[in-house]
């Protein structure tokens, strides 16, 4: 629901409730029936559930403009390049580093390193 | 009101806020009634008027009561409560207040009756100061409503009186 169908939903519960409230009243009072005025107020809540609560589509009039998706996709997330840290199954493969790489642990063999991945 | 659970929440509330109002309206719409009833009781029989083990006097009455109690109902009745009570004065006590019948109306059909009957409890004095007594015969009434407050009012009926000596 937008802002303009929640006002809506919410005054038109007020004002079915109120107005169905007086109606039972009134009618209780003249039939001289105390049942009917339960009977016509319960109805009315019923009826008043089923207009205001759920999501119905008038509700939503004047949607809000969320940002278009090409803007987003103009700044994207940083991708991560850097060893997952989760301790899950290690495997062991070697691998040959440089040293502008991001820190790995090392083995020190020759120039042969060993890069735990996983 | 910006979700499902929101505007469920906020219209039950409300529901039943108006519901309480409802209700103490129905309440006050009883004060607009102006009930006429009437009553007579007959005594058609003192069975016994003895003085029991522990010196207190027993009275046994056979009684008719007739009524027309229908302008106490409204809308906003449940039921009507009624029960007859003997009152009299005694040396000891101011007054003495000694329910002999009662009954439940439970619909305006039902408030327009007549009924021969004994005393459903036992009238029973503190101490023996029955004889020759002079007491009234008051019927009193609860208007038991749906929702909201409960009126009581009486009839008292004077001028009977008990015997003399016992039986």
């Amino acid at each position: 629901m937008d802002w303009q169908g929640q006002k809506l939903a919410e005054q038109l519960m007020q004002i079915m409730l109120l107005a169905f409230a007086v109606v039972a009243v009134a009618t209780g009072y003249v039939i001289g029936s105390f049942q009917m005025m339960i009977m016509i107020y319960a109805g009315g809540v019923v009826l008043t559930t089923l207009i205001t609560v759920p999501n119905w589509p008038f509700f939503n009039c004047n949607p809000l403009n969320w940002l278009d998706p090409t803007e987003a996709q103009k700044h994207p997330k940083p991708q991560q390049s850097v060893v997952s840290k989760k301790k899950s199954t290690k495997k062991v493969v070697p691998y040959r580093i440089t040293l502008s790489d991001s820190p790995l642990s090392l083995s020190s063999e020759d120039d042969i390193m060993f890069l735990e991945i996983g | 009101m910006h979700s499902f659970g929101y505007r469920a929440n906020a219209l039950l509330t409300f529901a039943v806020t108006i519901l309480a109002f409802m209700c103490a309206i129905a309440s006050l719409s009883d004060n607009l009634n102006s009930p006429s009833p009437s009553a007579e009781i007959q005594i058609l029989n003192i069975n016994w008027f003895q003085k029991q083990t522990h010196g207190n006097d027993e009275v046994s009455l056979t009684m008719n009561i007739s009524a027309d109690l229908q302008s106490l109902f409204t809308w906003n009745t449940k039921q009507l409560f009624i029960f007859v009570a003997a009152e009299y004065e005694t040396p000891s006590n101011a007054l003495n207040q000694v329910s002999v019948w009662d009954a439940i109306i439970p619909s305006k059909e039902h408030a327009k009756f007549w009924i021969h009957t004994s005393n459903k409890y036992r009238f029973v004095d503190q101490g023996n100061n029955l004889r020759g007594k002079e007491f009234n015969l008051t019927l009193h009434w609860h208007v038991m409503p749906k929702t909201g407050k409960m009126f009581a009012d009486k009839l008292v009926m004077p001028g009977y009186r008990l015997p003399k000596e016992y039986r």
